[in-house]
């Protein structure tokens, strides 16, 4: 399978099973489009002496590996399938009210409570059980808002470092937090124990209070970014992620990022925010249009601030290293909701992942009864990009991994059945960052 | 060849030594919603 586009002033062709990636000019761009729709290769608008020479090159090209290659087959995962990531949910409780939230502004429809000491720690020896030969391993304090469950975060994380010697493991624990409730007791323990930090933060302060309000309905940006300054002020080298998300209510979301470099962050992730039709903040399919130019926006901003130092900065969606990036096994699984990664509820339910957290018939187990259910796993393992008839006829298959299954299901119908809209967004990232990759090499 | 320039050879691993699993969860990473997993490091890259 072929995968062609245009980025900037360039022609490219992604070999999607081998990842082969080629530029072509004009001439070859309008013959491969023209085999791609199963057309005359001669009738595409180019003189014939130009398209046998294009033909020949695409002929060398295959048979060097490099252009419309076989599906490869995988190895299976060494050891069989094993937990190797949780998503701890140390409080379902937030201090933000924000509109968008996926988890009902933290209580996820049920009671706001915080997680216990003693439910965390059954939920780390559950991981423990779980992980078979997997040595690293990774527990990220979740909520809600965490830092509302404070004491007990640390308590966790102690009693983490005490397994990874008991077991021979290595935890990374990471904290996905709002920064309300930061002190300098709290930056120092996360700048030192945290393997990675995920602050949430929209970007321009009216977009983030309109959006993210705290419980009495007044805006959150200005503290949230006073303490995410001094928190990041003491990372190091160590990583953390600003987090936004845009709605239909900014989908100029370049602005966003702008204002969050401009306040010194150099790692950058915003995300679309994903919601009913029915919300006033939902993205809908008349959007894409207008999103996917301002990702071609944002890729030019990217390019040439990434030239200088001063300005330098990463966005997540657009990493991209074709060397060093994950093998086929990873690619085929995708996320490993449910089978190597769950998410523990305050209560001691055990879900697929964070996003499933509440969702009827999709609650794997309990550490109460430490059996999780099969049949719900193996739906989870069979259900990849070489199963659903979305994504294996999809050049994006293996950079996207078939997507948010919690979101499949949700506003797809069922776990096979993408998110349509994240389906467009994601593969226009890909070819941004394809792109990218291109014009910085 | 004159109309083809490649910039990336075969780059997608399936050999034998690929699929050890110690590689991150890619919602672990920093979205928590729409992951890639492309932009994900290879744990024995990563070493």
């Amino acid at each position: 399978m072929i995968h062609s586009f245009k980025f900037q002033n360039r022609n490219v062709l992604l070999d999607v099973e081998s990842g082969a990636i080629h530029t072509v000019d004009d001439a070859a761009f309008a013959v491969v489009n023209a085999l791609e729709r199963g057309l005359d290769p001669y009738a595409a608008g180019v003189d014939a002496e130009t398209v046998s020479e294009v033909l020949a090159d695409l002929e060398e090209l295959k048979s060097s590996g490099a252009f419309e290659t076989e599906t490869p087959t995988a190895p299976e995962i060494l050891g069989g399938s094993a937990i190797k990531s949780m998503c701890l949910h140390v409080a379902h409780d937030c201090n933000l009210r924000c509109r968008y939230c996926f988890a009902a502004t933290g209580d996820f429809h049920g009671e706001r409570m915080l997680m216990s000491y003693e439910t965390g720690k059954r939920a780390l020896d559950f991981l423990m059980e779980r992980s078979g030969t997997r040595q690293h391993l990774e527990v990220d304090l979740f909520g809600g808002e965490p830092l509302m469950n404070w004491d007990v975060c640390k308590q966790l994380v102690a009693y983490g470092r005490e397994l990874e010697k008991k077991f021979n493991k290595i935890i990374h624990f990471t904290i996905t937090t709002n920064c309300v409730a930061l002190d300098d007791e709290k930056i120092d323990f996360i700048n030192r124990e945290m393997h990675n930090v995920v602050i949430s933060l929209d970007g321009r302060k009216e977009i983030h209070d309109a959006l993210r309000p705290t419980v009495n309905g007044k805006g959150s940006f200005d503290i949230i970014l006073n303490n995410a300054k001094k928190l990041v002020a003491g990372r190091g080298n160590k990583e953390y992620y600003i987090r936004g998300t845009f709605t239909r209510e900014n989908l100029d979301f370049l602005e966003d990022v702008k204002a969050l470099t401009g306040f010194g962050f150099d790692q950058v992730s915003i995300e679309p925010a994903v919601l009913p039709d029915d919300s006033p903040y939902s993205l809908l399919p008349e959007h894409i249009e207008r999103i996917n130019a301002e990702y071609d926006a944002l890729a030019d901003y990217y390019i040439e601030a990434r030239k200088s130092h001063d300005t330098w900065f990463n966005f997540f969606h657009f990493m991209f290293d074709p060397d060093g990036g994950p093998c086929l096994r990873k690619r085929i699984n995708g996320c490993g909701a449910g089978t190597e990664y769950v998410a523990v509820t305050p209560e001691g339910d055990i879900y697929p992942c964070h996003q499933f957290v509440g969702m009827q018939g999709y609650k794997l187990g309990t550490l109460d009864n430490r059996a999780l259910r099969t049949d719900l796993q193996e739906a989870f393992l069979g259900c990849n990009v070489c199963t659903k008839g979305t994504c294996r006829n999809c050049w994006a298959k293996y950079y996207c991994s078939g997507g948010c299954m919690a979101n499949a299901v949700l506003y797809g119908g069922a776990l096979e059945t993408p998110h349509e809209i994240s389906c467009k967004l994601m593969q226009k990232r890909i070819e941004c960052a394809i792109g990218i990759y291109l014009s910085e090499r | 060849m004159k109309h083809i320039e490649t910039v990336q050879k075969p780059c997608i691993k399936a050999g034998k030594n690929t699929a050890c699993g110690e590689c991150q969860a890619s919602c672990q990473s920093a979205c928590k919603t729409s992951c890639t997993v492309a932009n994900q490091k290879c744990a024995k890259e990563e070493k």
